[in-house]
């Protein structure tokens, strides 16, 4: 038998289907995949047994011809989603150990359609991070490795981006056949880009919120993260949907989104925003986004310059918007009813001690520009200013999108991948740097789709980004398929990692 | 605007966070830094705009008065540091 | 309206002072399940039961709102008769405390639900005042924290986490003990009216934060004090009392007054700081991002409007107007809806005003000194319309109605019938009446010649009558037949 972590989610579908094999058998495959791969650190924890439980369980459905839309295929989960009686630690020693009681909506639907569970997927603290360096179980390795400048494979070690690096990670090291991640500013799109994956971070409202982690509220949502644009579409059908149990999710049937991989994109009107062609941006990217543009066009689409003229206020406005509402969404976690507590001489001095080791750099420093822009006398200034920046951010977007524009098609990130410990560590701002492209999606709350379309100068994967209209997904799939079919193919390095 | 160590220690306070001394100076240089970055937005005219409140137009559901939830102790406290007779327990706190 | 009494300040060392007071009263509201969570409000339930993993504010839980509450909101807003905001918007307060789940209090901080209204308050018969309502929102309630559970550790109850508050803020228009504890009294006896929060303040249902400043009459307003959460009206007339004057004493001690919030301790009588809970105060108010803004139409509000039941100030105009009653006793029968639903059953089709006074004076006298609410009354409107009409057609006196009404309290029963059985009925029958006055005449020659002097022995005459015949002559004619006999 071929290898079957090999296939794509919609092959190991169709195979299962056709009984080629079992789930019980795919199921192994990736879970010997995963036990072989520890020196990526894709999972924090890894649930072989809760696997081939599900996995039996789908093949007897399956012997039926019965069964769910993604029945009998292993996934890996984002460890920001709470599972009920599986270890759920937002990548944070706080949530050390907490056992959710609970299943988070996004969850729920995957086991309805029979998805099976490998494990919880690491990521950056609270999906705080562009490269999953801040993890309280350290950082996760990508798979890629970098060509030196002498043509020679380097083994420095690659970040897989962030904050859905475990996600990304172990989608292009063939350790599940698809992985849920998050997106608040990025982390679904960047961590994509960066692996040669494909993300979609669908339109706020889109997948519920319930039951996972939450970073910044009118920021987060849930997508996933797999290897081609159908595989994607074929999970987001199954991740997204309305629930009553969260009021800011969109009432409205789910599109079948695997029928729009493969429709023609002829006369689809592309908005090239011309904002987006940074000072400074390297030729690299700007000869893979000119290359994106032929394509399309190519494929029948037409190309429209445009003007988002807000655009470089959209990740100072973020920077402010993220951290006020994270830092009080993480205000329950004071060691009072879950997770770590360190005690001290009084009250105030157990939580101090408790958020003091709990949250790692990262976290403070963000619940404390939070906490800043939020206080007494600076509220106007930063965080009300902050969100009439993003009415004027969106008002770019509906101008555009009224005047026809279908989808826009940006660079997903303003470099590839970078190694561990490369960025970021005197100054925060240059990590923050690599949501550039990507934030102003979650700032205007539309969809966000990233598609592999080529390989930088050193051997790394590059995506671009194409922006939809509010809960026009299907726009985006059609399109990153486009882009998918005409550019070449991105072939992984042979496994090095086991 | 900047802020001063004395800031630095007041907003860890509210923030609940202790802060060591040889840290203050680090996390005062690091927030400065972010607060230099997003001090361009001062330049955005938003005269006369609203602030966003939902990205996208709904409106809230809200549900009917039932009880649908609760008499659930065991998953309330399944994770409680320290619990006593159906309680959590925490140190003494003072009035 | 609105004239404080002179008799209202405070004599200092230096003159008189003015207390200006303003209530923030938070009223539970009536509602079968929290605010923002299903789970249950009943009260008195065992630790953590009434909990859903919302109210613990575990990772990932969002809040939904429960529409109830949001109607409650507005039916008290109506019937305070205030602005109903069509939009409004919910905030997190953030703070640390081991009963707030969250670290925030969701509650609506720039937008409010309801904004200004007012309330009309009665002090007696003749003096009426008028306080402002500066805004009405909604808001989460806390857990419970209990310190006497050990020596060394607090105790965690989030029953009450979440259950909704409204928070009534009134303007600074109350002058004296006796006007905010009237205010609060008609705030209750309104809520209780419109059903939207029971008023129970033993189980805290309504507690007030009493906000107190001295000045002197028509001087500036003085630095304010807020004293929180008492939970008695007759606390917040002691609180404020000693508040006043504690402030009085620091002012012309050449002191001045620290804005802070303070605790009333009945026990000391005495207000003491809370600057543990003060310190460094900023509760970094933003919009909630879990939840949308709230939205409604008037149509939505006036439905909710036309569902509201008579509210007491126009019920008492009407019983005024209408069963001629005195200011007052309509007062005292509008105070609880049920003690006007009783008045009106019982009145039907009676002389209202003799009901009035059998339900004020017998009834609640009664009630008051048994303890009792009038839903456990055992004497039934229909029973006290039986004994007003036995009045009413002369069968019984009133002061043997007086003893019927204590035999159908303790015993039960149709008054009627209890009179036919026992002999109660009044000795009409002039025969009879005239061999009593004759016997009693004759054997009191002396006080015959006594009472053809001095009229007002006619008294003494019928007293004897009555003791003759167990009470039960009717006095009228008793009289006709003792002054035409006496010659009178
Ligand atoms: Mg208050
Ligand atoms: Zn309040």
């Amino acid at each position: 038998m071929t290898d079957l972590t090999r296939l794509t989610l919609a092959q190991a579908r169709d195979g299962l289907k056709a009984k080629s094999f079992t789930s019980v058998e795919l199921t192994q495959a990736h879970i010997d995949a995963v036990a072989r791969a520890k020196q990526l650190n894709c999972y924090i924890v890894e649930t072989p047994e809760k696997a081939l439980a599900q996995a039996k369980a789908s093949d007897a459905k399956l012997a039926k011809a019965e069964g769910g839309a993604l029945e009998g295929l292993p996934l890996g989960i984002k460890d920001l989603y709470c599972t009920e009686g599986v270890q759920t630690t937002a990548g944070s020693h706080i949530l050390e150990g907490f056992v959710p009681q609970y299943e988070s909506t996004v969850t729920t639907n995957l086991w309805r359609d029979g998805a099976v569970m490998l494990g919880k997927l690491n990521l950056d603290e609270f999906a705080m991070g562009s490269s999953n360096e801040t993890s309280y179980f350290g950082p996760v390795v990508s798979p890629w490795r970098r060509k030196g400048a002498d043509g020679k494979i380097s083994d420095a070690k690659i970040v897989p981006g962030g904050s859905s690096g475990g996600s990304s990670a172990a989608v292009a090291a063939h350790l599940c056949l698809g992985a849920t991640a998050t997106d608040t500013g990025g982390s679904i799109r960047q961590p994509a880009a960066f692996t040669g994956t494909v993300g979609i971070k669908p339109t706020y409202g889109r997948c519920s919120r319930w039951g996972i982690v939450a970073f910044a509220s009118s920021l987060d949502q849930a997508g996933p993260i797999a290897r081609t644009v159908r595989d994607a579409a074929i999970l987001l059908r199954s991740m997204a949907g309305h629930d009553a149990k969260d009021t800011t999710s969109f009432d409205a049937p789910v599109p079948d989104y695997e029928k729009s991989v493969g429709a023609s994109v002829k006369g689809k009107v592309i908005g090239i925003p011309k904002e987006y062609r940074l000072d400074g941006m390297s030729a690299e990217i700007a000869a893979l986004w000119d290359q994106g543009v032929a394509w399309l066009r190519a494929a029948g689409a037409e190309i429209r310059e445009i003007s988002l003229p807000h655009t470089r206020h959209a990740l100072p406005a973020y920077y402010i918007v993220a951290p006020a509402e994270a830092s009080s969404n993480l205000a329950r976690y004071d060691g009072i009813r879950y997770g770590l507590r360190k005690t001290g001489k009084d009250i105030a001095d157990l939580y101090e001690k408790t958020r003091a080791e709990g949250f790692g750099k990262e976290v403070r420093r963000r619940i404390m520009i939070g906490t800043y822009v939020l206080s007494a006398g600076y509220y106007d200034a930063y965080y009300l200013r902050a969100q009439k920046i993003r009415t004027l951010i969106k008002r770019d977007f509906d101008l555009a999108y009224a005047a026809g524009v279908d989808a826009i098609l940006t660079p997903a990130t303003p470099s590839p991948a970078f190694a561990q410990g490369e960025k970021g560590s005197s100054d925060p701002v240059e990590m923050y740097l690599n949501d550039v492209f990507t934030v102003t999606v979650n700032m205007a709350g539309l969809p966000g789709l990233v598609v592999p379309a080529g390989m930088s100068s050193d051997g790394l994967p590059l995506g671009l980004q194409l922006i939809g209209r509010p809960f026009e997904e299907e726009t985006l799939f059609s399109l990153g398929e486009a882009i998918e079919q005409a550019a070449p193919k991105i072939v992984l390095p042979e496994s090095w990692w086991g | 605007m900047s802020v001063d160590l004395a800031t630095v220690r007041r907003i860890a306070h509210l923030a609940r966070i202790s802060v060591s001394a040889d840290e203050a100076p680090h996390l005062q240089n690091e927030l400065n830094a972010i607060l230099g970055f997003v001090e361009e937005l001062n330049s955005v005219d938003v005269e006369g705009v609203e602030p966003m409140t939902s990205v996208l137009p709904m409106r809230m559901k809200k549900r009917a008065d039932e009880i649908t939830d609760g008499d659930i102790v065991e998953k309330v406290l399944a994770n409680a540091p320290a619990r006593e007779d159906g309680f959590f327990v925490v140190p003494k706190v003072i009035e | 309206m609105n004239t404080h009494a002179k008799h209202k300040l405070i004599a200092g060392a230096t003159g008189d002072w003015e207390v200006v007071i303003g209530l923030e009263i938070h009223a539970q509201v009536t509602s079968k399940s929290k605010l923002f969570s299903g789970a249950s409000t009943e009260f008195g339930a065992e630790p953590n039961t009434h909990v859903s993993l919302v109210d613990a504010a575990m990772p990932g839980m969002l809040p939904v709102i429960n529409e109830e509450c949001v109607k409650q909101a507005i039916r008290t807003g109506l019937a305070l008769k205030a602005q109903i905001n069509h939009r409004s918007v919910f905030d997190r307060k953030n703070y640390f405390y081991p009963d707030l789940p969250q670290g925030y209090q969701i509650s609506q901080f720039k937008f409010p639900i309801v904004g200004e209204g007012e309330v009309l308050v009665d002090l007696s018969p003749t003096e009426q005042i008028k306080v402002g309502i500066e805004r009405l929102h909604l808001e989460q309630d806390a857990g419970k924290s209990l310190h006497d559970l050990s020596a060394n550790d607090s105790h965690v109850d989030l029953n009450r986490s979440g259950v909704a508050l409204m928070e009534i803020v009134s303007k600074p228009d109350m002058r004296s003990s006796e006007e905010a504890k009237a205010y609060v009294s008609k705030l209750r006896t309104i809520l209780r009216y419109a059903e939207t929060c029971d008023g129970n303040m033993e189980q805290g249902s309504l507690r007030a934060d009493v906000n107190v400043s001295v000045r002197k009459p028509g001087g500036e307003l003085g630095t304010r004090c807020e004293i929180k959460n008492v939970n008695s009206i007759r606390f917040i007339g002691q609180a404020i009392e000693v508040e006043a004057r504690r402030q009085i004493g620091i002012i012309e001690d050449g002191g001045k007054i620290d804005q802070e919030t303070r605790l009333y301790d009945p026990a000391k009588s005495e207000t003491r700081s809370m600057r543990s809970k003060e310190e460094a105060h900023d509760y970094r108010y933003f919009p909630d991002p879990d939840l949308l803004p709230l939205e409604f139409d008037q149509a939505y509000v006036d439905v909710l409007g036309a569902g509201l039941p008579e509210l007491p100030d126009a019920k008492k105009a009407r019983f005024v107007a209408t069963y001629g009653l005195s200011p007052y006793d309509a007062g005292v029968l509008v105070l609880e809806r049920a003690f006007g639903d009783y008045f009106e059953e019982a009145a039907k089709g009676r002389d209202a005003k003799l009901v009035a006074n059998w339900v004020i004076n017998e009834l609640f006298g009664r009630l008051n000194k048994e303890g009792q609410g009038i839903e456990d009354s055992p004497v039934s409107a229909a029973q006290i319309g039986g004994i007003v009409d036995l009045i009413s057609s002369n069968v019984i006196s009133g002061k043997i109605a007086k003893d019927l009404f204590e035999i159908v309290w303790s015993e039960g029963g149709d008054p009627k019938a209890i009179v036919e059985a026992r002999g109660m009925k009044q000795v009409t029958d002039s025969g009879a009446i005239e061999a009593a006055v004759d016997e009693i005449i004759a054997k009191n020659p002396d006080k015959v010649e006594q009472a053809k002097a001095k009229p007002t022995m006619l008294g003494w005459f019928v007293g004897q009558v009555m003791k003759t015949t167990g009470g039960k002559a009717n006095p009228q004619a008793v009289n006709e037949v003792l002054k035409s006999k006496l010659g009178l």
